[in-house]
């Protein structure tokens, strides 16, 4: 395709952004939200990998660039797999349990975007870390 | 098309590819595919990440972590572990040497923190090979904004405004090469790209070209449209195949988006670039040199003036910069002459990018600001000397440029400051020696160098490193005598005054800057049995060209 104008260009540039937008670097720690998916073998098992996928669409439909998914291994509960545990910056990690894909929807609506983390999904963190 | 979860960024260099990356890549891509994780997973070769080192490098995104040393075998461990699994491969992260425990992110690495890397800006980030990932990256913008928003003159007023300097080492203001080849009546304009980069050790231009053939390629666009000139050229040594290959793919995918050709833009500026091969003689880098060489002539250079800008390639106004110089440009288009010049020191702006090499700990490229210190380029970014010997010596400038020792180090680094303590800022190949090298044999390794690469021209260079480095030898092999030592001097300084280019006037620094710093390591090997207080002349036979 030929490009003549910088309209086309630019639109080149949108629908390619999604290519490399997962490799921005620049941003400093901390600044993005963080979303991390326990991907060990019990969670892949309970559908981790599916659940992953849907964040990634979903985020991606949203155009909220500024959240990253990111796979972690197993933190312990493998009773409540998927897990997933979502960091905004300046406030406690949340842990959700049994994230299936459907659940999605409700958590980036409900605590990403409105910053009311949803209760029946969380797990009790009775853990320090480091 | 399914969206990517993960991008996994391997590095695709010259360098990288010496340590098997691209039988990593390989592994990766088939063990990635086996287990079903295609669709989701995409790996991506990129340009030089600059840490040659601990290649080759992985980098897996959005996750920020950086593997080194991977090999072939890693592979599965990578995919398994990491891409599966979510864990990391605690044994392939970088190791901080003093502190000794794994980093994972680029950014906590010594090695990156003082970089700042405009130039090397899609290097290691974007797939050289895709146009379309450089567009996503912001490339072209510049030249659209350029040819619809900006006249030619703007155009050269933004990059004289920036302080941009010739990045191969001459470090001439490069919007003012461009105002001067304007200024030229004639029909017909060139505009060349010298990738012709020749000093040992050196390997910015290639990795530019490797990692990120696209902003070359739109900045000769943007300075062809500058100057009125409707075709360019790229010189390059056949030496850089990869280089080659990756330019000739982005050539051909410029010109099927249109952003080469006929009517750019829709607007009535036509541009086009050829690609013409060097067989790799150090002197076709001199301007009047390589466009002998593009035009078939032997590859000498020529009495400057006219200067290329006035009768150049075919004898039209031919304006010649370098690849790093070029990298500079679109940024400098789409960020603005201010944010440029804001980065420096007063008279050399922006950035630079060196390759580090020798006896030091982090072999590779880097890009820092103007004004740094040779102290934080070598203990900083660079590590240290490796095997924690002591630091004894720095080449900068290649074969032209000189040793600069300790006390030198907190120089800053910027064209002039480097030029008032004895050196140069040349195309940027930095050797660091320790206290295990001899200079004197440092010194006669430059000279063997240029000896070769004289062109022949003209017999200063000619004939005079010739005989100098005879009498190097000589010395080395501990038979010289002062008056040896004496010679030389005096056929330095007659070689520097009396040679036709660059090359000849700039082959023996090595010498004289060791002979300046290191003139006890002369005296260790010179066995003078008439004169063992060093008072020994040499007198010529005659006095041509003698100040008697």
């Amino acid at each position: 395709m030929q490009i003549k104008s910088l309209e086309e260009l630019r639109k080149i540039k949108e629908d390619y952004k999604d290519k490399v937008k997962l490799r921005s670097q620049n941003e400093e720690a901390g600044d993005h939200t963080e979303i991390l998916v326990g991907m060990a073998t019990c969670g892949i098992s309970s559908g981790a990998r599916e659940t992953f996928q849907a964040f990634v669409e979903e985020l991606s439909k949203e155009k909220m660039d500024d959240t990253k998914v990111i796979t972690v291994g197993c933190v312990g509960y493998c009773h409540s797999e998927p897990t997933v545990q979502v960091i905004i910056k300046g406030q406690k990690p949340v842990l959700y349990g049994n994230v299936k894909k459907e659940r999605v929807h409700e958590i980036i609506e409900k605590h990403i975007k409105g910053g009311q983390p949803v209760e029946r999904l969380i797990l009790s963190t009775d853990f320090e870390t480091i | 098309m399914e969206k990517m979860r993960m991008n996994v960024l391997i590095c695709s260099g010259t360098g990288c590819m010496a340590s098997e990356s691209e039988k990593v890549i390989k592994n990766l891509e088939a063990i990635i595919k086996a287990r079903g994780f295609a669709n989701e997973v995409e790996v991506v070769k990129t340009g030089c990440f600059g840490f040659c080192e601990q290649g080759p490098i992985v980098k897996i995104e959005p996750d920020n972590v950086f593997y080194v040393r991977v090999g072939p075998k890693d592979a599965k461990e990578i995919v398994d572990e990491h891409i599966v699994k979510g864990r990391r491969v605690e044994r392939l992260l970088y190791k901080d040497p003093k502190e000794n425990k794994p980093i994972s992110r680029q950014e906590d690495m010594q090695f990156y923190k003082k970089q700042l890397r405009v130039a090397l800006r899609n290097c290691g980030f974007i797939n050289p090979e895709d146009i379309y990932e450089y567009i996503a990256a912001g490339g072209y913008e510049a030249l659209g904004k350029a040819l619809l928003e900006m006249t030619r003159d703007e155009v050269i007023e933004e990059i004289k405004a920036s302080g941009l300097r010739g990045r191969g080492g001459g470090g001439f203001p490069t919007g003012l090469k461009w105002e001067i080849t304007k200024k030229q009546e004639s029909e017909v304009k060139f505009i060349i790209c010298n990738a012709d980069e020749g000093d040992p050790g050196a390997f910015m231009d290639r990795s530019i070209l490797e990692g990120d053939p696209h902003s070359v390629i739109e900045a000769m666009a943007i300075g062809a449209y500058a100057i009125g000139a409707d075709k360019g050229i790229i010189y390059i040594r056949a030496e850089y195949p990869l280089a080659i290959s990756r330019l000739t793919t982005a050539l051909k995918q410029a010109r099927e988006a249109g952003l080469l050709g006929k009517r750019i833009f829709d607007t009535d500026f036509n541009f086009d670039i050829d690609i013409k091969y060097g067989a790799g003689a150090f002197v076709c880098g001199e301007e009047t040199a390589l466009i002998n060489s593009c035009e078939g002539k032997r590859g000498e250079p020529n009495y400057k003036p006219p200067y290329p800008a006035q009768e150049g390639y075919w004898g039209h106004p031919t304006c010649v910069n370098n690849v790093e110089t070029f990298a500079n440009i679109p940024v400098i288009i789409t960020k603005g002459a201010q944010w440029f010049a804001s980065i420096g020191t007063e008279k050399s702006k922006g950035t630079k990018v060196f390759a580090l090499a020798g006896k030091i700990n982090n072999v590779g490229l880097v890009e820092v600001p103007m004004g740094v210190t040779l102290r934080e380029i070598i203990y900083g970014i660079g590590g240290g000397i490796q095997g924690g010997r002591k630091f004894k010596a720095i080449q900068t400038g290649g074969p032209s440029g000189g040793v600069l020792t300790e006390k030198d180090l907190d120089a800053q680094i910027d064209y002039d400051s480097l030029l008032a303590v004895g050196s140069m800022m040349g195309s940027g190949g930095m050797i660091v020696m320790d206290e295990t090298d001899n200079m004197v044999d440092i010194a006669k390794f430059y000279l063997e160098f240029t000896m070769d690469e004289s062109c022949g021209r003209c017999t200063p260079c000619r004939i005079g490193t010739k005989r100098m480095y005879e009498l190097l030898n000589k010395i080395t092999s501990k038979k010289g005598t002062m008056a040896d030592i004496d010679a030389l001097k005096q056929l330095a300084y007659m070689i520097k005054d009396g040679s036709l280019c660059g090359l000849g006037q700039t082959a023996p620094n090595p010498v004289i800057s060791t002979m300046k710093h290191f003139w006890n390591e002369y005296m260790d090997i010179i066995k003078d049995v008439d004169h063992p207080q060093g008072e020994g002349r040499y007198v010529p036979k005659n006095k041509i060209g003698m100040k008697s």
